[in-house]
């Protein structure tokens, strides 16, 4: 009986010794899954968390896998001169980068919680440097004010995604109030807008300007008489733009001009128009200039029509208004594209005198060939000035020559700054120009 | 009244346009997208103001059998056609504008070769353009032509045949005489348009008022 007792203790302990061994190895092997279990340690803790980890053990254990070293911190910085909608990210390259094919950014509101809160939001190549301008997809647009977290997956060839931790961004996307990159636009354009209403000014006080004659301008006149004396219509065409285009508000204003001159010598006028609202503005120039002119009753309410919206199909409207009214003088004052040529050809074929005018550098070529008058880019906005003769509108013409005197005094400097860093090997050009020079801004 | 509101109204609105050019912020951008947007709105509106000119304008010609009161008739028939066909049509009837559909087949076979046709004239008036343009009339018309002729062969893979010059001398004339009489014209347009929109918002220039500018 107590030979019994005493081999039931030693029956257990040789149980539990394999037991223990067993245990000690399994723990070697596992993983940790926060650091600070390490640090706080209790006899709860250490239970739990072999309950916890013991399945990851496990799983090691069975099926290894290398798989990608992924990102390391993701730093999230809000962009400057915006209107809140953009957030700069960039982010620690793994310290493998074998194997990774491209990065998969992801974007989620802070907070939000599932799988299907993440937006992909960018690839960036593997050579590529690892940073980008959120905001730009407007399918997935960055919102003021709104706190948001990312995180990078490694990409494998195969499209295997392996990700890094979830980076919580330290800002929240905000607009600013001044655009810092604009500040160069604010000096300039205050110091030409200060010119021009100070030759406003001074025309008002009644000084006298001088103007430069400017052939085409001056031609209206003899075209409206040529026309008149023919018998045949004048045709205008104030461009193919829309009203927001300034070329379109200078040619209306010319409109108006003109259209008082033929009015006085009961000349019929043919205004056809592409865009609808200036079709109904034309329309009330036009009657208004009969007004003005004391001719009322000659004003005929289809001189001014729409035609259509279409590019060569307006085209092929005017051309054929050439063909068959045939009119002696042919006014062409605005905004054009490849239609420029089309227009002036055929009216040349038709034997009318023409004038053109328009800022579209690429079109002036065709227009100065084909046109007897041609008014070149800013001499289009000046038309109405040189027209009227009213003194607010001569000091804007002048404004602008003094604006243009600035800038051909900067050209004049960096001139003879550029053959002084010949002769002496200097730099001063490069550093007026980095001074001078407008960045390119968003 | 009649004259005082559009002015203020250009006025408040010309100086909210240049002083948000300046601020990124998103109420800034806010103001400038719905302004922006109310754009087309009044389009639309016009549109309808324009469509009644053409007809009135046609129908009047019609009606009074002016010269060519024919060709009218050319343009009345497709503009309210076109839209009939394409809205009121009945679908099992060939209607709508997706093809197959009488709508598409009529664009596809009458329109698109009509622009294309006009678009295509462009090829043989550049080259009449181009005769006129460069008659040797006078010492300018001659270096005109020197230049078009050296840019022109210095452009195409033949130039070379001649020397590395010519298509170097072509290059030049673009960069240098060219570039800068090009950038002359865009700094004159700029201040025109900077002084052109001051005259507007200041109301100075008022003739785009028609009536109501008096």
């Amino acid at each position: 009986m107590r030979k019994n007792w005493i081999g039931i203790p030693a029956l257990m302990i040789l149980l539990l010794l394999p037991a223990l061994s067993v245990a000690q190895g399994v723990d070697e092997n596992l993983t940790p899954v926060d650091d600070n279990l390490s640090t706080v340690v209790t006899e709860d803790s250490i239970a739990a968390t072999l309950t916890e980890l013991q399945p990851v053990a496990e799983e090691q254990l069975e099926e290894p896998d290398p798989g990608l070293d992924v990102s390391g911190a993701i730093t999230v910085l809000d962009k400057d001169n915006d209107a809140g909608d953009q957030l700069l990210v960039s982010f620690e390259l793994p310290a493998d980068t074998e194997g990774i094919y491209a990065y998969n950014v992801y974007r989620r509101i802070a907070g939000e919680e599932g799988e299907d809160a993440w937006n992909l939001v960018e690839v960036i190549p593997a050579d590529k440097l690892p940073e980008f301008i959120d905001g730009y997809d407007p399918d997935y647009p960055i919102s003021p004010g709104v706190l948001y977290e990312y995180r990078i997956a490694s990409v494998t060839v195969d499209d295997e995604e392996f990700f890094g931790s979830i980076c919580k961004a330290e800002v929240v996307p905000e607009g600013e109030i001044y655009h810092t990159g604009k500040t160069r636009v604010l000096i300039a354009g205050g110091l030409f807008m200060f010119l021009i209403f100070y030759y406003f000014g001074k025309a008002q006080k009644g000084t006298k300007m001088y103007l430069r004659p400017i052939a085409g301008i001056q031609a209206i006149d003899e075209a409206i008489g040529r026309a008149t004396e023919m018998g045949k219509p004048i045709l205008y065409v104030p461009g193919l733009s829309y009203i927001e285009d300034v070329a379109t508000i200078a040619s209306l204003t010319i409109l108006g001009r003109v259209a008082k001159k033929i009015a006085q010598y009961q000349t019929p006028l043919m205004v056809p128009n592409r865009d609808p609202i200036v079709y109904t503005i034309a329309d009330e120039v036009v009657k208004q200039a009969y007004l003005e002119a004391g001719r009322p009753d000659a004003y005929d309410p289809d001189s001014v029509f729409f035609l259509t919206t279409s590019q060569f199909a307006f085209v092929a409207g005017v051309n054929g208004l050439m063909m068959r009214e045939k009119p002696a003088t042919n006014f062409y004052l605005g905004m054009f594209w490849a239609e420029s040529l089309l227009l002036a050809e055929t009216g040349s074929l038709s034997g009318a005198i023409q004038i053109a005018g328009t800022d579209a550098v690429t079109q002036l070529p065709f227009f100065i060939t084909t046109c007897d008058y041609t008014l070149i880019g800013e001499e289009l906005y000046a038309a109405s000035a040189y027209l009227g003769r009213e003194p607010k509108q001569i000091g804007a013409v002048k404004g602008q020559d003094a604006c243009k005197a600035i800038i051909m005094g900067f050209i004049t400097l960096a001139l003879a700054l550029a053959i002084i860093d010949i002769a002496a090997g200097t730099h001063t050009l490069d550093w007026v120009r980095q001074v001078i020079t407008m960045p390119i801004v968003d | 009244m009649k004259r005082t509101v559009p002015l203020m109204i250009v006025m408040v609105g010309g100086i909210l346009m240049m002083v948000q050019y300046f601020i990124p912020h998103q109420y800034s951008q806010a103001v400038f997208t719905n302004y922006t947007q109310w754009a087309p709105i009044v389009g639309a509106f016009a549109l309808i103001l324009g469509v009644g000119s053409l007809t009135r304008v046609h129908s009047h010609k019609i009606r009074r059998k002016t010269k060519n009161w024919q060709y009218s008739w050319a343009v009345l028939i497709p503009l309210y056609g076109m839209p009939f066909l394409a809205i009121i049509w009945p679908q099992s009837l060939a209607g709508g504008m997706d093809s197959p559909s009488i709508f598409h087949f009529f664009f596809m076979h009458i329109q698109v070769p009509i622009q294309s046709t006009m678009f295509s004239l462009l090829a043989f008036y550049i080259a009449s353009a181009a005769f006129r343009a460069f008659r040797a009339k006078s010492a300018l018309a001659t270096i005109l032509l020197l230049a078009a002729v050296i840019v022109m062969i210095g452009q195409v893979p033949i130039g070379e045949i001649f020397g590395r010059w010519l298509p170097e001398t072509g290059l030049w004339i673009l960069r240098y005489p060219n570039l800068a009489a090009k950038r002359a014209i865009m700094l004159g347009v700029g201040f025109g348009i900077l002084a052109t929109n001051l005259k507007i918002i200041f109301g100075v220039e008022r003739n785009w008022l028609g009536g109501a500018g008096k």
